[in-house]
């Protein structure tokens, strides 16, 4: 569709600079002001277009060129010592992470939007508290939802740098997320369904868990990706709720890092930049799944 | 239907609809709380240090005594302009190029690229801006590289994808019939996209840019890596820089008492900047 508008457009274009040549005396001179001044718009439209594109594949050009040689065996060693900094166990942190503040958000943020959509009156009070909070939470800087996670986990509750205290911080920070997509895909469930259900006899609980819920299943699932990209990425929230012990907790009130963490204190340590970098590669890869996983979804979204 | 199934019928239907609107005050309730414990614990440490000399303070020493915040103020403040700088005109026209000007088949590589770009971990970006930015700076100049200009190419670059993803759908948000009204009217097509497309999506630009300096001012790992931070007011774009996010992550390891009651009243002050960029453009949404 695009090209055959660009083409329609280069004719069209082109039919009116003839016409106005004919017509005015000094038209040729306007003419070329014209050409000028779209060409010179077109260049730095293409030359700020050329540098985002070159400085995203420099980025990755240069994350997979310096990491991917260094992705030795021995880094996925089963557990961590000053020899091989393996990093299995900062991934097997990270899954336990995303699982922990997913079971925690999910269910809260699913239903925050069904209460929202489903159950509240339009214009009420509370709704609109609701989402003025829950846009407030969307821009809290991650740091601060650290401090908050270690004042409240870490200090008020007395359990320390702990796996549960850094996926409680993260839940909250993702909640926004998940309330947001699910609360869009709610919206987008045709009203004839929820009628079709009511007219069955079906009551407004059972309409929602059997027909408005699993017909937004996939805007659900969108934000439950858009979540575990969100948690895999998080560095500032951990470093002071999940602390930085380098291998697996035996429970999950211990302090265990995840990937970005671990990536962070090789960084800081100084001594293992190779290792650093080939982390860089893995959470590389981890993003390109999540994101793959996202248009897959989207995909289906669309041609449902 | 016997009327015990009934009554427990609409029991069921009550107790989650309660259930529903618990959920939905968790958000509430976590604002509230994040509220309280930064301000139990910040705002004292602000009284004891006083309101102006914390804020306008020019010296950070926490081991004198000493706790003026005004220089990672500062520094926030640099490197989100620079960010902004470099950034937004830059993501503005990546975004009008990919609404209007490029093909379906760039696209399809273009666009998973800056969603890729976006999802990338911010630890990830500071040891990019670590390995390239600051040896680059360092070379082009000859100072130690490490300050506001790496800080600000660095933050411009992650706030890219933020700025062209939300441009890219506004621009794509308005209505064909402005810019084929301006062609008929013998526009060219690059002038409709300027002077009648880009102005009519104005305000979701706006939006993209807004979350793009939330971006940038609330970033902490990359910033730390590439930025120096001293805790002075940076002398030039060169000169090292510590914003009011890596003045907590650095110092918040090994402080006690009042110094770190006063890192968690830099993060009151920093939430309080984030709260009013909000604010000011919720209201500048209203107002239109």
């Amino acid at each position: 569709m695009n090209t055959y508008r660009v083409k329609k457009r280069k004719e069209k274009t082109a039919a009116v600079g003839k016409d106005v040549g004919k017509a005015a005396g000094r038209a040729p001179d306007r003419n070329s002001a014209r050409r000028t001044e779209a060409l010179l718009l077109r260049i730095m439209v293409y030359c700020a277009a050329a540098l985002s594109a070159s400085v995203i594949f420099i980025i990755i050009a240069y994350i997979l060129i310096t990491g991917v040689p260094h992705l030795s065996p021995e880094l996925f060693a089963a557990r961590y010592n000053r020899e091989n900094v393996s990093m299995l166990p900062a991934i097997i942190n990270t899954v336990v992470m995303t699982a922990l503040s997913l079971a925690i958000a999910v269910p809260l943020g699913v239903f925050s939007a069904v209460y929202l959509t489903e159950y509240a009156r339009r214009g009420s009070r509370l709704v609109a508290l609701v989402r003025i909070t829950a846009e407030t939470l969307s821009g809290i800087p991650s740091i601060v939802y650290g401090l908050f996670g270690f004042l409240m986990f870490a200090v008020y509750f007395g359990w320390g740098y702990s796996i549960l205290g850094g996926a409680l911080t993260l839940a909250v920070m993702i909640l926004p997320l998940v309330m947001r997509t699910t609360e869009e895909a709610l919206m987008s469930v045709p009203d004839s369904y929820r009628e079709g259900s009511f007219g069955l006899g079906a009551g407004r609980l059972r309409t929602v868990f059997r027909v408005v819920l699993p017909s937004a299943a996939p805007g659900v699932l969108a934000g439950v990706v858009l979540g575990t990209g969100r948690i895999v990425g998080e560095t500032a929230a951990l470093i002071y709720t999940a602390g930085t012990a380098a291998g697996v907790p035996g429970n999950i009130l211990k302090s265990g890092r995840t990937l970005a963490v671990h990536m962070y204190a090789l960084y800081s340590e100084g001594l293992y930049m190779d290792q650093a970098s080939a982390t860089a590669v893995v959470l590389l890869a981890v993003t390109a799944l999540i994101n793959f996983l996202s248009a897959v979804i989207a995909h289906k979204l669309i041609n449902r | 239907m016997n009327r015990a199934a009934v009554v427990m019928n609409n029991f069921r239907e009550k107790a989650m609809k309660i259930v529903f609107m618990a959920a939905a005050c968790t958000s509430i309730a976590s604002v509230a709380l994040i509220c309280f414990f930064l301000f139990t614990n910040g705002v004292p440490a602000i009284a004891e240090i006083g309101l102006g000399e914390f804020i306008c303070g020019r010296i950070w020493k926490p081991e004198s005594g000493m706790y003026g915040i005004f220089p990672m103020i500062v520094g926030s403040i640099y490197v989100t302009a620079g960010a902004i700088i470099i950034g937004v005109p830059l993501g503005i026209l990546t975004a009008i190029y990919m609404a209007e000007f490029c093909g379906p088949r760039t696209y399809k590589v273009l666009k998973p690229a800056i969603d890729l770009l976006s999802g990338i971990p911010s630890v990830v970006y500071g040891f990019f801006g670590l390995m390239v930015i600051v040896p680059a700076v360092h070379r082009l100049t000859g100072v130690s590289g490490k300050g506001v200009l790496s800080a600000s190419v660095l933050l411009g670059i992650m706030i890219l994808p933020t700025i062209i993803s939300v441009a890219e759908s506004a621009l794509r948000a308005v209505p064909k019939n402005y810019y084929e009204g301006s062609l008929a009217l013998g526009a060219t097509h690059e002038r409709s996209v300027f002077k009648v497309t880009l102005p009519a999506a104005a305000s979701g630009v706006l939006a993209g840019v807004v979350l793009g300096i939330g971006r940038a001012i609330g970033e902490t790992m990359a910033v730390i890596m590439v930025a120096g931070n001293q805790a002075v007011i940076p002398r030039s774009v060169l000169g090292g820089v510590r914003t009011m996010t890596s003045n907590i992550v650095l110092e918040m390891g090994y402080a006690a008492d009042l110094h770190r009651e006063a890192l968690i009243a830099t993060a009151v002050v920093l939430l309080v900047f984030i709260l009013i960029i909000n604010l000011s453009f919720s209201c500048l949404k209203k107002g239109k």
